[in-house]
């Protein structure tokens, strides 16, 4: 059977590949201390030597739309063209191609169906920043086939909190039956409190500094039973308008494990959104300092 | 309230460079041009299938005209697209976040809750 040797939980921040890149007058004086953070971070997904991606994300309006919106899609294709005009102009984000691995893909779709998720498929699918931040962050040189899994996180009316927590259980249990024997890392991204269109966006810090610290606390401690016992549809309104987005943190705590300690954690407060980065490795052995 | 209809237009306008630059010179005419060749358009059929039956309300009608993105807000609008859409068409005239930080400035007399977005 395939093994899962990595669980990344991290934010995806659209703005870290333009910060990284700059030069000069344009570099702003957060950019060295984030990419060495990232660096590190980059590490712990190195060296737990995976050779497929299964990478979770939140389509914000480019390929998925209200015509037709799917709360939970599976990519299944050969290839996926990544980043989109509007994310080239605001965020500077180049265009990338990915490799896709169908297998896998199809593994977790006939399986995830039969296992009570009425997952949707796409076989073109142009993935946006959710999927490649965390590529640009902890895999640049972009070698190794994905399988995109987007959730909806965005476009009301969304899934409980309770079963992004589900889809992230079930992803670790078909990871772990697929017949190959194939090292794969899942890769989940999202936020925590954060506002965007609304009074409270691109402050000196993230909106609610105080969910901010909860959360990193349910994350790092695995404590997914507090979490939930917390957080529903209508409270994560109050941190931020779309803090909503901190439901692929919780599907990413369903794939480490009820009680499982994060084995490596970090953050940083940047202005609008603080950044949070941990990694798990489910077999041990990946000693992180 | 066709909120739908409101997230349409700023979604294929966002998508569109053309069209972002000719919401910003002239958002009236957009506006008016919009809604009566594009609004019925089915964004995922390949071509010429069409519905009858969407129309702007006036009092969306004249927020989009007036680039009016508090009332957009207000109304419902989904504060994501609205955002990026008026980046792209009004940061160029202010230093760094100058045009976010205005943007939340003229938001401040809004408290939780916030007008719903589903649609």
């Amino acid at each position: 059977m395939a093994e899962l040797v990595a669980v990344i939980a991290s934010t995806h921040h659209p703005f870290y590949y333009r910060a990284s890149t700059a030069t000069g007058e344009d570099r702003p004086p957060f950019a060295d201390e984030w990419v060495r953070k990232v660096e590190a971070f980059r590490e712990t997904l190195t060296r737990a030597r995976p050779d497929v991606l299964v990478m979770v994300g939140s389509d914000h309006f480019h390929q998925l739309w209200l015509d037709n919106m799917p709360q939970f899609l599976v990519g299944k294709a050969p290839f996926y063209d990544a980043n989109w005009y509007n994310e080239e102009r605001e965020f500077g984000l180049p265009r990338m191609v990915m490799r896709g691995e169908e297998e896998l893909s199809s593994y977790i779709l006939r399986n995830g169906l039969d296992a009570g998720f009425d997952l949707a498929f796409s076989n073109e699918l142009r993935i946006d920043h959710s999927i490649t931040c965390p590529i640009i962050t902890l895999r640049p040189q972009n070698d190794l086939p994905i399988v995109p899994i987007y959730t909806n996180i965005f476009a009301p009316p969304l899934p409980q909190p309770k079963r992004f927590v589900q889809l992230g259980q079930t992803i670790r249990e078909l990871v772990e039956s697929w017949p190959s024997d194939q090292r794969v890392a899942v890769i989940g991204t999202g936020h925590l409190s954060l506002e965007l269109g609304g009074p409270r966006q691109f402050g000196p810090h993230g909106p609610d500094p105080e969910f901010d610290r909860k959360a990193v606390e349910w994350i790092s401690s695995g404590d997914i039973e507090g979490c939930c016992a917390d957080v529903t549809l209508d409270s994560l309104h109050l941190p931020g308008n779309a803090t909503h987005g901190f439901m692929d943190f919780m599907l990413m705590m369903g794939v480490a494990g009820e009680g499982r300690k994060a084995d490596y954690v970090d953050t940083y407060d940047l202005f609008h959104t603080m950044e949070a980065y941990f990694t798990w490795y489910p077999g041990g052995g990946q000693e992180v300092r | 309230m066709s909120k739908y209809l409101l997230n349409k237009f700023l979604f294929t306008v966002d998508r569109d460079p053309e069209l972002v630059e000719r919401y910003r010179e002239d958002p009236r005419g957009t506006v008016e041009w919009w809604e009566a060749d594009m609004a019925n358009r089915i964004l995922n059929c390949h071509s010429g299938e069409a519905s009858t039956w969407l129309r702007f309300e006036e009092v969306e009608r004249t927020a989009l005209s007036t680039h009016d993105y508090p009332k957009l807000f207000e109304l419902g609008a989904h504060p994501f697209l609205t955002l990026t859409l008026f980046i792209a068409m009004f940061e160029r005239d202010h230093d760094g976040l100058g045009f976010q930080l205005e943007y939340a400035r003229r938001l401040s007399h809004l408290t939780l809750p916030y007008p719903d977005i589903a649609t």
